[in-house]
């Protein structure tokens, strides 16, 4: 204590003795106001000393009186501190968290996945094939995120295919500083297009995409945009929000996007949501996709069994309705719980269809082209025990009417576009998995699937799905 | 003129209604978090828990219902050191609330005014779920409830200035209170001095430390995997040959596994509230605290 004090006042000295020294060329005069000054100051800091002494004192007093209790929240910082100074701090200390996930399946089909298609839909490009037969690496998950500054975080989500290929599912950054419930993102990110697209295939309930993401969305659209988003500031649970992108994937075309100024595609979407109880949340959501799809290619063989290549320029525009609904019994799900949901979407494609655009077949031949199609798919999975879930989708898609102006006008047969000849697919699909804890799933699974005119497929698939490194949070 | 004078009349009148409608809006991870901030609070406050008792805390789901509290809210309250890792990060950037943003004095994390016990010398998930800032479980120790009103009545009294008086009158009040039961509970659980006793989950190991008890095993085979055949089996085993007093479990635990194991081996199972409303008696923490020993010390008769 006296040497605390007695620091103090030495450094009070010192700092008068400054003064003393820059101004050693001042007259008599200013030298007695400094004098008179660093008294003062002497004064002044032996007061303050004499008070924080006795404070200090009382404080003590208090705290022996209460012994039991070391209730400075000061001394638990202190000691707080020291368990973080232990810590060896390293380079890597700043380096992004990184996650990694990992999976695999094992697959026994009874059609071969290499002829798979939709039919009644238009070919959307994207990897809608269903898992290989046999033991295969499925695609692995390389997840690097931190925050950039105070008002940036990015993240970086690379998938690694077993076909030794290396992509970029998303990456993008987005803002922790702006207030009144506004966030914004950039770059490549998974759109607000229904419900399942914004979740990462990892942490789907089902092996695969519904049918209905799989033609609307080529399976899960990724887009190079910026998303806009508002919270409502009220205890429903409210969002908006608007994608602009460059319109990178089906719907929009061709592959990668045009080579153009401006915007690809826009998208706004909104979602209401909220609790009933403690048992039960849910949310609804509402998104429309506009994009104009120019030369956006397909894959077919006319009626003389020769591959083609179609395109389609025009306008899509796509609505998509979603429900999720969960319970759980007090809100407590790691006994049982029950996830209910839902996605309708319809769309309208308008404009122009091109046949056998490469030549090679009959020859380039051009005809109006529009559609109006439809698809929903609805799924439950129950935990029925802790660790054990089981599930079932039904997937139904609609081919509504669409026209062919090559067709109805006598250029083409309507064999000439034999994918897109009126047919409904539908599937079932149960699943049951086991989480040995929250980083790692074994799944099982097993689909009825007519996406083939006339050919039903029965797919078992054996699926683990593991989450390395960092944890992982997961949307709603 | 008067159109200047009837405005000002307005202003006037909305600063005046404003502090009864400006009370702070506190988002709570944690029953406890919230039942402190209302003590410290209490009408110049609104809390709002996120979680009940009868949930378990690393388990919630990032519902739309908490990202629109939480984006009204002008301090959050939670425990940290990994607890809420699982779903509090996706409010935090889904809310659009800088206010509350982790580093300004909207966030406030209670585990870092304590000192945290069981910080993992290896940190490596096969050994279950583990936290690498140290068992996150700290309102146990009734002393740490002291340490984070300490602090969190600061915090309340530095975003919310005009009212740090009332923050700290009423912060003295409950520290006073606090310590005349904190002296009480410590002389009731005098006889569960050395106690052995078997645990759910590792979320009792403050109470353990506070109360000198002594941990003879979990149900849960690893911290956060639910207990199997086989582990129960090995505990059972271990019972015959040096029995615990008591077999623990929390209010949002399965309480079929304690069951199991106090049938076989003849020690009394006991379910206690882990957090404010966990049982009848859990209405506040001081009934927290006091249901808590009460059923201890039934148990370990």
């Amino acid at each position: 204590m006296f040497q605390s004090s007695n620091f103090a006042r030495s450094m009070a000295i010192a700092a008068g003795f400054a003064v003393f020294q820059s101004a050693h060329a001042a007259t008599d005069d200013d030298l007695k106001d400094l004098r008179e000054q660093v008294k003062q100051l002497r004064e002044q800091y032996e007061r303050r000393i004499d008070a924080l002494e006795k404070r200090l004192q009382q404080a003590e007093q208090s705290a022996g009186k209460a012994e039991a209790v070391a209730t400075k929240a000061e001394f638990a910082a202190q000691e707080v501190a020291l368990q973080a100074g232990s810590r060896p701090v390293s380079e890597g200390a700043m380096n992004p968290g990184i996650s990694l996930i990992m999976n695999g399946t094992y697959g026994n089909l009874s059609r071969d996945p290499a002829t798979y298609r939709i039919n009644g839909f238009a070919p959307s490009g994207g990897e809608v094939a269903p898992i290989g037969r046999g033991l295969s690496l499925g695609e692995s998950e390389l997840v690097l995120a931190a925050n950039v500054d105070p008002n940036f975080r990015g993240t970086l989500i690379a998938k690694l295919g077993a076909d030794d290929t290396v992509g970029i599912e998303e990456g993008f950054i987005q803002t922790l500083g702006l207030s009144n419930g506004l966030t914004a993102r950039a770059g490549r990110f998974l759109a607000g297009v229904g419900y399942l697209n914004e979740i990462h295939p990892h942490a789907w309930d089902f092996a695969d995409a519904p049918l209905a993401s799989k033609v609307f969305l080529g399976n899960q659209l990724g887009e190079d945009g910026v998303q806009v988003k508002w919270v409502a500031p009220t205890d429903l649970y409210f969002d908006a929000g608007m994608e602009l992108g460059r319109g990178r994937k089906f719907p929009a075309g061709p592959d990668n996007g045009r080579n153009k100024n401006g915007i690809g595609s826009a998208n706004v979407f909104a979602h209401l949501g909220g609790d009933i109880g403690t048992d039960t949340a849910w949310q609804v959501g509402l998104s429309h996709l506009r994009t104009q799809p120019r030369d956006r290619t397909y894959q077919d063989a006319d009626a003389a069994g020769i591959n083609v290549t179609n395109s389609f320029s025009g306008s899509s525009r796509l609505w998509v309705l979603s429900g999720v609904l969960k319970w759980a019994p007090q809100g407590n799900s790691t006994i049982n719980n029950l996830k209910l949901q839902g996605e309708y979407f319809s769309r309208d494609e308008g404009g122009d269809l091109v046949y056998d655009s490469g030549g090679a077949s009959r020859g380039a031949q051009s005809g109006a082209y529009s559609s109006k199609q439809s698809g929903w798919y609805g799924q439950a999975v129950y935990q029925f025990a802790p660790q054990w879930r089981a599930g079932y989708r039904y997937d139904r898609l609609n081919a509504g009417s669409s026209s062919i102006g090559l067709v109805s006008g006598g250029a083409r047969l309507a064999a000439d576009f034999p994918v897109l000849e009126r047919y409904s697919p539908t599937r079932n699909t149960w699943m049951i998995d086991w989480s040995g804890s929250e980083f790692s799933r074994w799944r099982l699974q097993f689909a009825q699937d007519k996406s083939r005119a006339g050919a039903p497929d029965n797919q078992v698939a054996l699926q683990y799905i593991m989450s390395l490194g960092a944890h992982g949070v997961h949307k709603f | 003129m008067k159109a200047t004078t009837s405005f000002s009349v307005f202003v006037a009148l909305a600063c005046l209604a404003l502090p009864a409608s400006a009370a702070v809006s506190v988002f709570a991870c944690e029953p406890e978090w919230a039942a402190l901030a209302q003590e410290l609070g209490g009408d110049r406050v609104t809390v709002y828990a996120a979680t009940t008792a009868l949930q378990d805390v690393h388990h919630i789901e990032a519902r739309p219902s908490l990202i629109a509290r939480m984006r009204s809210a002008d301090l959050v309250v939670c425990t940290g050191a990994e607890l809420e890792a699982g779903w509090l990060p996706l409010l935090l950037t889904q809310s659009g609330n800088a206010r509350v943003r982790p580093g300004s004095d909207g966030y406030f994390e209670a585990s870092q005014f304590v000192v945290k016990l069981e910080i993992p010398k290896l940190l490596d998930r096969s050994q279950g779920d583990v936290h690498p800032g140290g068992n996150p479980h700290i309102h146990t120790d009734a002393r740490n409830v002291a340490r984070v009103a300490e602090a969190l009545s600061a915090r309340l009294a530095k975003i919310d200035a005009a009212n740090a008086q009332v923050y700290a009158s009423r912060s003295g009040a409950f520290l006073a209170r606090w310590r005349a039961a904190l002296a009480r509970w410590e002389h009731e659980a005098q006889p569960l001095k050395g106690a052995r006793i078997i645990v759910y989950h590792r979320d009792w190991s403050y109470l353990i430390n506070w109360l000198g008890l002594v941990e003879a095993g979990s149900l849960e085979p690893k911290p956060g995997l639910p207990p199997t055949p086989g582990h129960l089996a090995e505990l059972l085993g271990l019972m015959q040959r040096e029995p615990a007093r008591v077999i623990i479990y929390s209010a949002y635990n399965d309480p079929r596994a304690a069951a199991f194991l106090s049938e076989r081996s003849k020690i009394a199972a006991a379910m206690l509230p882990y957090t404010v409303g966990g049982s009848d008696r859990a209405k506040d923490l001081f009934g927290l605290f006091d249901d808590t020993i009460a059923r201890l010390l039934a148990g370990a008769k």
